[in-house]
């Protein structure tokens, strides 16, 4: 446990007076997203360890280069979680990572995401300034919401320093069911059929032809809720617990994830029509998240979602010396261009990883 | 540049704008004068009420050309004076925006405009088995835009969040006139997350003409447990004890006595009246979860020495429970001339320090106060009790009320937990918020509307402190 904010601050000063940029890393899991990185290093791994944990309060303060693997330790003790289910992507991941690239698991659309859970942050910004926005309550809206406008800007805004969240706790039970269903349409179809029910659903994920759904809550919920599901849709197969596919998913250990062919990441309505039947899909979060693999342009990708306001960003490997992010109307590139001027005047901070022109 | 005249912009308005819906005579603009906050008041200079996006849209460009000051307003419920005219500015009603333009039962999502009152999106979703989860008590009359405006949150955000956990995209005007669109049709949006920084950025970053809202399941049951304490110190502690017990209630809320007193005799929902401390805890999921968790709550409350514990028997009953909790303003207004309803925030475990040093200050100033208190979440409403009529006692009021936001950032919470800073809270902007902070969210100020004309002066303290104060003494007293 240790902090090094001065030293960070320090860093930051000097690289603005010497004219010279910084790549922000955290503990490197998530090196492969977004643009090819440039800058001097600019470690906060060392900036760590649990601040401070109160359970009864629902809220972990930890610093940004805390591993999610210590903080989801001290929260099992406890019997609560972080519910968003980061990523450690084969590695070792930071909070503060996990926050700056808003990556979350497979309960997002039930469990919240990284960006919905964060409370508050303390941000070194372009300026040298150690900052602190939110604070460690849930209601807080005095000011613009700076804590949660880091989910997802990849350092561009500033380094995250330390990161106040809320935590959830543990659901008394987990169970999935695992349905054959060879279509993607139909799935998606049931999908967004199972999310209408008040059942307390938690994930919903369709690969190769099976279809999974898990629950979680108090016992008899999840129960009733998997004796509803059969009753509708025939047999199923039941799994109790803490399933091994959840986890795979989650840390895309998946064979479907394997090998170095592009990852194509779609964020749509979840009622979106399936496309490109032919293609090799996996389809999370509903319907809502979709993932491709192989290659393509991206413009073409994008073609296809236009129509229902949805995004693709090329999320792993193929060229990351491109724009592999959405690309925006002219007038948000604009709005972009003057935060991230109001956070780091002179480009300091991780400059062209989200987008060339950034 | 010279600004125009009343009469000179509102004949430019009237071009495109049917003439009836440009005010500019003084007794026509005077319910526009204040939001709930009526102790703040000032006359605008216009007020305008468009019906198109495109209207909306040139009225911006107008008032950017001219720096003109531009005062969105929705139903004008807002309890920090954010929606208070400026005396050289227009007032852009979104009243006429009322329309609810699609719901997607299928997708769990309503698109709508920004002047659609929050209770009616429930309503409409209701035929399909989905509802629109935050509630603030005022949701018979506030409205959607107005409530991602605020971040508005309400009894049920414990479990299901504030209004940015719930909105999905939004459409914009900025203050050049452009429409942008912000957020999109899936869960999460490339860049940054611009919708953040709207939600609850009280109108000073832009103009909302649409808003797509996500829709929850409605639960199978909904069921309340209220339980009466003999000591705050007892109910604050069983409320810790549901959250480690790992239980989210729906809704989780206190009351002290006053604020019984006074609720049970507006609404006769049966609030045992001789109690410190009362809990209403609402639990909600499907029958035999709610069942479960029912138990383990009035196990809970019988453990921390309630006096008396009543559960509802039928959604009726549910209802009739909520009342009094969601009448307690109203109510409160009854047992006197005035009050001021307070906004902070405080972790949960320092809720029985506050309310005894509350007590104190009650004390010092000669002023009742109580105490309605979202227990889940640790933000607290005092509503001081006063009559404006008695010479001062507004100018004390106040002066209370900021020394219990001072409290509550210096137990580690915060200056305003759902209601938002607008004039009220400027002052202590600067008890959160260092100079550098403060600086920060100018610079991100000056990045939407460079030359300031969005609802200026609230929000923000700026660097001009003692002209501010100045003109705020000069409105509050007018």
């Amino acid at each position: 446990m240790s902090d090094i904010s001065q030293q960070l601050i320090e860093q930051v000063n000097s690289a603005r007076s010497d004219g010279r940029k910084l790549n922000i890393i955290g503990r490197g899991s998530k090196s492969f997203y977004g643009r090819t990185a440039t800058g001097d290093h600019f470690n906060v791994a060392e900036h760590n360890g649990i601040v401070n944990y109160h359970p009864a309060e629902l809220v972990l303060t930890a610093r940004a280069g805390t591993s999610i693997a210590e903080l989801e330790a001290a929260l099992d003790k406890e019997g609560q979680m972080l519910s968003f289910e980061p990523s450690n992507f084969g590695s070792e991941a930071s909070i503060g990572g996990t926050l700056a690239c808003n990556l979350s698991g497979p309960s997002r659309p039930w469990g919240s995401s990284v960006r919905d859970m964060v409370l508050g942050l303390r941000l070194i910004n372009g300026r040298g300034e150690h900052l602190r926005f939110g604070g460690q309550v849930m209601k807080n809206v005095a000011g613009y919401d700076v804590a949660r406008v880091q989910a997802g800007a990849m350092g561009c805004l500033g380094a995250i320093t330390e990161i106040s969240l809320k935590v959830l706790p543990k659901p008394a039970a987990v169970a999935t069911a695992v349905l054959p269903l060879d279509s993607a349409h139909e799935a998606i179809a049931v999908m967004n059929d199972f999310s209408r029910d008040p059942a307390p659903m938690m994930g919903a994920c369709w690969l190769e032809g099976q279809l999974y759904i898990r629950y979680s809550g108090a016992g008899n919920a999840v129960d009733s809720a998997i004796n509803r599901l059969i009753q509708q849709y025939g047999e199923a197969n039941v799994l109790s617990g803490d399933v091994t596919f959840w986890r795979e998913l989650r840390e895309q250990s998946l064979a479907f994830f394997a090998g170095d062919r592009p990852l194509w990441r779609f964020s749509v309505a979840s009622t979106l029509n399936h496309f490109m039947p032919e293609a090799d899909w996996l389809i999370d979060w509903g319907g809502a998240q979709r993932w491709l693999r192989g290659d393509f342009k991206q413009e073409e990708l994008q073609w296809q979602v236009e129509s229902g306001n949805g995004q693709v960003s090329l999320f792993r490997h193929g060229n990351r010396d491109g724009e592999v992010f959405f690309e925006h109307s002219e007038a948000i590139k604009t709005l972009h261009h003057r935060l991230k001027a109001s956070f780091d005047p002179d480009f300091v901070f991780n400059p062209g990883r989200l987008y060339r022109w950034l | 540049m010279t600004k125009p005249t009343p009469h000179e912009l509102a004949a430019m308005f009237s071009e495109f704008i049917d003439p009836e819906y440009v005010i500019v005579d003084k007794e026509t603009l005077s319910p526009y004068e204040c939001d709930g906050l009526s102790m703040y008041c000032q006359q605008p200079m216009l007020v305008v009420l468009p019906e198109t996006v495109e209207q909306v849209q040139q009225v911006m460009r107008i008032c950017h050309h001219h720096e003109v000051p531009v005062v969105a307003r929705g139903a004008g419920t807002g309890l920090s004076a954010g929606a208070m005219p400026h005396s050289e500015g227009v007032v852009l009603s979104l009243a006429k925006f009322k329309n609810i333009l699609e719901i997607d039962p299928v997708a769990r999502t309503a698109r709508v405009q920004p002047g659609v009152r929050n209770l009616l999106i429930s309503e409409e979703s209701a035929q399909y088995g989905l509802y629109y989860a935050p509630d603030p008590s005022s949701q018979i009359a506030c409205t959607i835009g107005g409530n991602v405006a605020e971040n508005s949150g309400g009894v049920h955000c414990l479990k299901y969040g504030l209004t940015v956990h719930n909105v999905l995209k939004v459409e914009m005007i900025t203050v050049e006139g452009e429409k942008v669109t912000i957020g999109s049709d899936g869960l999460d949006s490339a860049g940054f997350d611009l919708l953040a920084l709207i939600t609850g950025s009280e109108g000073l970053l832009g103009v909302l003409t649409e808003v797509t809202v996500k829709l929850l399941p409605t639960p199978e049951k909904a069921q309340v447990v209220m339980a009466a304490f003999d000591s705050i110190q007892n109910a604050g502690n069983a409320v810790g004890a549901i959250i480690s017990h790992g239980i989210i209630p729906a809704g989780l809320e206190m009351m002290d006595r006053y604020a019984i007193q006074a609720a049970e005799d507006f609404c006769k929902a049966g609030y045992p009246k001789d109690a410190k401390a009362l809990l209403l805890c609402e639990l909600d999921g499907s029958v035999a979860e709610v069942e479960e968790h029912t138990k383990e709550v009035e196990s809970i409350f019988k453990n921390f020495d309630a006096t008396s514990i009543r559960v509802s028997r039928d959604e009726a009953e549910r209802v009739l429970l909520w009342k009094g909790r969601k009448s307690a303003f109203p109510a409160v207004g009854r047992i006197s001339p005035d009050y001021y309803c307070m906004d902070g925030t405080i972790p949960r475990g320092q809720l029985a320090y506050v309310l005894e040093e509350m007590e104190k200050m009650s004390e010092h100033y000669g002023l009742r106060v109580a105490n309605v208190f979202h227990a889940g979440d640790g933000n607290l409403h005092p509503l001081i009790l006063f009559d404006a009529n008695v010479p001062g006692e507004f100018e004390k009021t106040e002066e209370f009320g900021g020394k219990i936001l001072e409290l509550c950032v210096e137990v580690g919470g915060c200056i305003t937990g759902e209601h938002g800073v607008g004039i009220e809270k400027i002052r202590q902007m600067e008890i959160q918020f260092n100079q550098q902070e403060l600086a920060q969210f100018h610079s991100i100020k000056d990045a939407f509307d460079p030359k300031g004309t969005l609802n200026p002066g609230k929000g923000i303290p700026v660097l001009k402190r003692c002209q501010e104060y100045r003109s705020l003494d000069h409105a509050a007293h007018a």
